[in-house]
Order: structure tokens, then C-alpha cells, then sequence
């Protein structure tokens, strides 16, 4: 079993519940155990890009801490990873890490950092760099490989038409991203190493809209309608994620998108985990769909491959 | 000997700041103490005078150092050079709300305090807080919607304001743990069912004949009565 400090964030630990559920379980089939962080803040969602906002820096470089504690405290050993399943976490604390390489500005945060020793609830050491954040596709890929993912299924997903989406956050830009921008294979070598019949979806790499979601639902009701009509006409049964929050754009964001065109069939989306628990035969309440959290339900088409 | 050194250190006298103003009063003395000693008299700004009822937060700061300070008036004692000022009362924003018609979900906190989501965790709040507690942590499980969380971190809050007043997104940290701890009682903590049922027995009328006996007692049979009583083994 192979340890790994795990930052849960606020999505998976609420609304992307079925993420995180799945997710771990599968991890610890896989032999990975993920450890959570014994504290941790908000990852500090949308990395600021003003090179002097130090203070919007400070959020992800606390959890990075947090994760030097757990190596200081003997709850992981030499351990400088730390594992997300949400891909904001990902991108956030990554973004963060990258950008106190530049010691100038670790040094200006470990100042702040510095004064607050005397206090209860304050860290007691500054960030000493080096800690590398991981989003849980790179544990599938680097640590555990697609083989012994292969291994691991015992009902594979044969005859289910996937398309994957990948968003941004997970490839974009090119010094955070875990594949090729442009062209990312990560998800369909896993789900190909889950028996599924890969659906080409030209949009896997598009803006999902984001948090426009908000105040602006209708710009994301038009690329909703965009994101899912091209894998849909190519037959896709199925939309699978690793974002928490294009899946609530994609799946949730669907009624307005057949309010403005009719045409739009309503198709599930899923987390890539979920499918994982599904294909490996997992204990049900595993698979995450019994909880609510989907606005298209997935289990009549689940049902309907006997894999529910 | 002894007798000199304890005259001394009685004689001793610091020089303190009360609102910009120089007082010299006798060391060991709480600011709030102090003030009195220098002629303020409290009618806001002062309550149980015992570190609970948080009515008296103050902001100092010593000479020599930058650094605001927090403190209880009643608590903290003065110091050389110190320079003091009273916050008797924060106009934070709290919205109103039934408690009958919410229900403990994770997104109540953003409804009704949509300015946790900015928190920065720069951890200002947390020192500010004079008794000691985890404010930025229990804001941050505000934001994910841990209402338990909230509720045990955020306990020991005497609504002080001096969170509120400190936090560079404008959260009123002790407003959002109260609505934690209103929700933990009524939702989400587990029941006591003895007093559930006890409150029936009393509402069957159970004690009303033993009540009424008691009402009807003389005080001196009652007096003895209670010299008598039972008392419960520890």
C-alpha cells in the first residue's frame, strides 16, 4: 500500500461527493491509500496571475504546509506529493508551487507566515518548497499504469459508448497540465483499460464556461449545448469528467441547454472514478449514483448495460 | 526586607495611552480597571467583567512595537506605553433569518454569508481572536459546509466582533459560527433522549402532586428537607 497526503477541497467533499466516494475506493483497490490532509482551507480556487498578489497565494501554500506537517508529524514519510481529485484544487495548488520557485516571493509569503507562530491555529513553519501536487489521473498513470488498472476489472464496460471531457484545467497551460493540451489521452487509456468503446468528442478539450455558471447561466447553457451535441450525434451514451465543476456545468446546465435548443437529448455525466468502481465490481455505494448529486440520473442506462 | 520590596513594587506606575489621552496608573491593573483608575466611568463597553460576555473588546498597541493587538478589557492587563482604545460595539452585518425554515445543507452558510467564499486563509481573524479559537479554520469549514465543524471550533466565541473587524474580505466570522451553532443544536446534534423524556413525564403531570406538596411546605420543613436530602454518590 503506498501512502499518498490527499487534499480533499470543498466540491468533492459536497456537490462532486460521488467523485471523491468512488475515487478512494478505487485508490485503495489499486493499493494507493490517500491520507487527508489533517487540515486544510479552500485551495484558493483561480490562481491569481498579477505576479505581486502575494496574498491570494496564501491559501494554496498553507496546504502545501499542511503537508509538510504530515511529514514532520510522521503521518507520511518523505512523502513531497499530495493528491487531488478536483481539478481546480489541482490547478490551484500546482499553480502555487510553481510560482514560489521564485524565491523572492517565497520569501515575502514566509514572512507573513513567520509572524504567525505565537498564535494558536497559525502554521509554525514557513513553506520550505518541493511538495508536488498531483491530480489523481497522474496516480493512475505514473504510479499505478493502466495495466494493473486493466487488471482490476472483473465486468468490463463492454458496449458502453463513453465520450471523455477534460476541460482546462487539468491540461492548460502546458507547465500545469498532466497531458498534451491540444491532445490528451489520459482519460481515454483509462477508460479503454475499462473495456469501454471510446466516443471521438472534438470538444473534450473546450471551455465548459465555468463559473459564468453563476451570474451568467445562459453563456453556459450555449456551450453546454456545444460540449455535448458533437459527442451525442457521434453516439456517445455517456459524458465522463475529472472536473467537479464541468460536471455540474455539463450535467446540471442541461436543462437551460434544451431550453434553448430542443434538439439536445439529455445524456448522463460521470466522473471517470465512478465508472472505475462500476468496472471493478466494487460495493454499490461506491459507484456514487444512489446520492443525488445527478441531475440525469445514470442508472437507467446503467441498468440497461447490466452494469447497475 | 521583604516588606520594603512588596511597598515597591505597590508604588510602582505605568504610563498608559486611553484613547490617544497619557495616564499613569498602578501596574497590574486590567485596562478596563485602569480606566476606571483614570476616571472613565462604563456605561457601554463592559459586562460580566469576567472574560465571558465579550462585551469589552479593546485595541492596543505598546510602544516600540507596530503590531495591533487584540484583547478583552477586562482581561488583559496594562503595560508601559501602551496605547488603548475601545471597540464597545462592531456594526456588522447580520442577516435575519428563521431558524424554522432552514435546513442544515451545505450551501446555508454561502446563502446567508456569501463573503466567506472570499476568504483568503491569510489567518488574520484568528489573530485577532482573544479567546484563543481557529477562526480562519472554522470560516473555511463554513465554506465547505461543515456545520458540526463550525460548531465545536467556533464554541468557546464570546462575540467580540474584533474577527470582523480585522478581516481584509469584509466575513464576520462570529455571525457565521453562530448560525453553525444554532444549526448543530437544532438539526444536527444527536438528541438527549432522557431529557426528551423527562419532559414528557413533567407534561403527563408526573411531579405536579410532589410540586405541589413542596409549594405548600413551610420554609423550615423545607430548610430541613433539604439539610436531608439525598445526595448522589460521586
Amino acid at each position: 500500500m503506498i501512502r499518498l497526503p490527499y487534499y480533499p477541497g470543498c466540491a468533492v467533499q459536497t456537490t462532486a461527493r460521488n467523485y471523491a466516494i468512488s475515487g478512494i475506493a478505487v485508490a485503495e483497490k489499486l493499493g494507493v491509500e490517500l491520507v487527508e490532509l489533517p487540515k486544510w482551507n479552500c485551495c484558493g480556487v483561480f490562481p491569481s496571475l498579477a505576479t505581486d498578489d502575494l496574498m491570494r497565494h496564501l491559501a494554496p501554500i498553507r496546504n502545501l504546509i499542511h503537508v509538510q506537517e504530515m511529514n514532520d508529524s510522521g503521518v507520511v514519510q518523505n512523502e513531497n506529493r499530495v493528491v487531488t481529485f478536483c481539478s481546480m484544487c489541482f490547478h490551484t495548488l500546482k499553480e502555487a508551487s510553481l510560482f514560489v520557485k521564485d524565491e523572492e516571493k517565497l520569501g515575502k509569503i514566509n514572512t507573513f507566515f513567520e509572524r504567525e507562530k505565537e498564535f494558536v491555529g497559525g502554521v509554525k513553519q514557513g513553506y520550505k518548497g518541493g511538495i508536488k501536487a498531483l491530480d489523481f489521473l497522474e496516480v493512475l498513470r505514473d504510479i499505478i499504469g493502466y495495466e494493473k488498472i486493466a487488471k482490476e476489472v472483473k465486468k468490463p464496460l463492454k458496449g458502453l459508448k463513453v465520450a471523455p471531457y477534460y476541460g482546462c484545467l487539468v491540461i492548460r497551460p502546458r507547465e500545469i497540465g498532466i497531458d498534451d493540451p491540444e491532445n490528451p489521452t489520459i482519460l481515454e487509456n483509462i477508460l479503454e483499460a475499462l473495456g469501454a468503446e471510446i466516443i471521438n468528442n472534438p470538444n473534450r478539450t473546450q471551455c465548459c464556461g465555468s463559473y459564468h455558471t453563476i451570474d451568467r447561466k445562459d453563456i453556459v447553457a450555449k456551450l453546454t449545448y456545444d460540449n455535448l451535441i458533437y459527442p451525442i450525434r457521434n453516439g456517445a451514451e455517456v459524458v465522463v469528467t475529472c472536473c467537479p465543476l464541468c460536471t455540474f456545468n455539463l450535467d446540471f446546465r442541461q436543462k437551460e441547454a434544451r431550453e434553448l435548443h430542443r434538439d439536445l437529448k439529455e445524456i448522463p455525466v460521470m466522473y471517470y472514478t465512478q465508472l472505475m468502481a462500476i468496472a471493478f465490481e466494487l460495493d454499490k455505494q461506491f459507484y456514487g449514483v444512489d446520492l443525488e448529486l445527478h441531475h440525469v440520473d445514470p442508472r437507467p442506462l446503467l441498468k440497461a448495460k447490466n452494469l447497475y | 526586607m521583604e516588606i520594603k520590596q512588596k511597598k515597591e513594587k505597590k508604588e510602582e506606575i505605568v504610563r498608559i495611552y486611553i484613547m490617544g489621552r497619557e495616564y499613569k496608573v498602578p501596574a497590574g491593573l486590567t485596562i478596563m480597571k485602569a480606566m476606571e483608575y483614570a476616571g472613565y466611568r462604563f456605561i457601554r463597553g463592559c459586562g460580566c467583567r469576567g472574560g465571558f460576555c465579550g462585551g469589552c473588546a479593546t485595541v492596543y498597541r505598546v510602544k516600540g512595537d507596530y503590531k495591533l493587538r487584540m484583547a478583552l478589557a477586562c482581561q488583559k492587563t496594562v503595560e508601559d506605553g501602551m496605547y488603548t482604545s475601545q471597540i464597545p460595539f462592531t456594526p456588522a452585518e447580520k442577516p435575519i433569518y428563521n431558524l424554522e425554515e432552514l435546513s442544515p445543507s451545505v450551501n446555508v452558510f454561502l446563502e446567508y454569508y456569501p463573503e466567506i467564499a472570499k476568504c483568503v486563509s491569510c489567518n488574520t481573524c484568528t489573530k485577532a481572536c482573544p479567546q484563543d479559537l481557529e477562526v480562519m479554520d472554522y470560516v473555511q469549514a463554513a465554506i465547505r459546509g461543515d456545520i458540526q465543524e463550525v460548531a465545536e471550533l467556533s464554541f468557546d466565541c464570546i462575540m467580540c466582533g474584533l474577527c470582523a473587524m480585522r478581516c481584509p474580505t469584509e466575513i464576520v466570522p462570529y455571525n457565521v459560527a453562530l448560525l453553525a451553532r444554532r444549526l448543530y443544536g437544532k438539526y444536527v446534534m444527536p438528541k438527549a433522549k432522557h431529557v426528551e423524556e423527562r419532559i414528557k413525564e413533567i407534561e403527563s403531570g408526573k411531579f405536579d402532586e410532589e410540586i405541589r406538596r413542596l409549594k405548600e411546605t413551610s420554609m423550615n420543613n423545607l430548610k430541613e428537607m433539604y439539610e436531608k436530602r439525598e445526595i448522589e454518590p460521586e
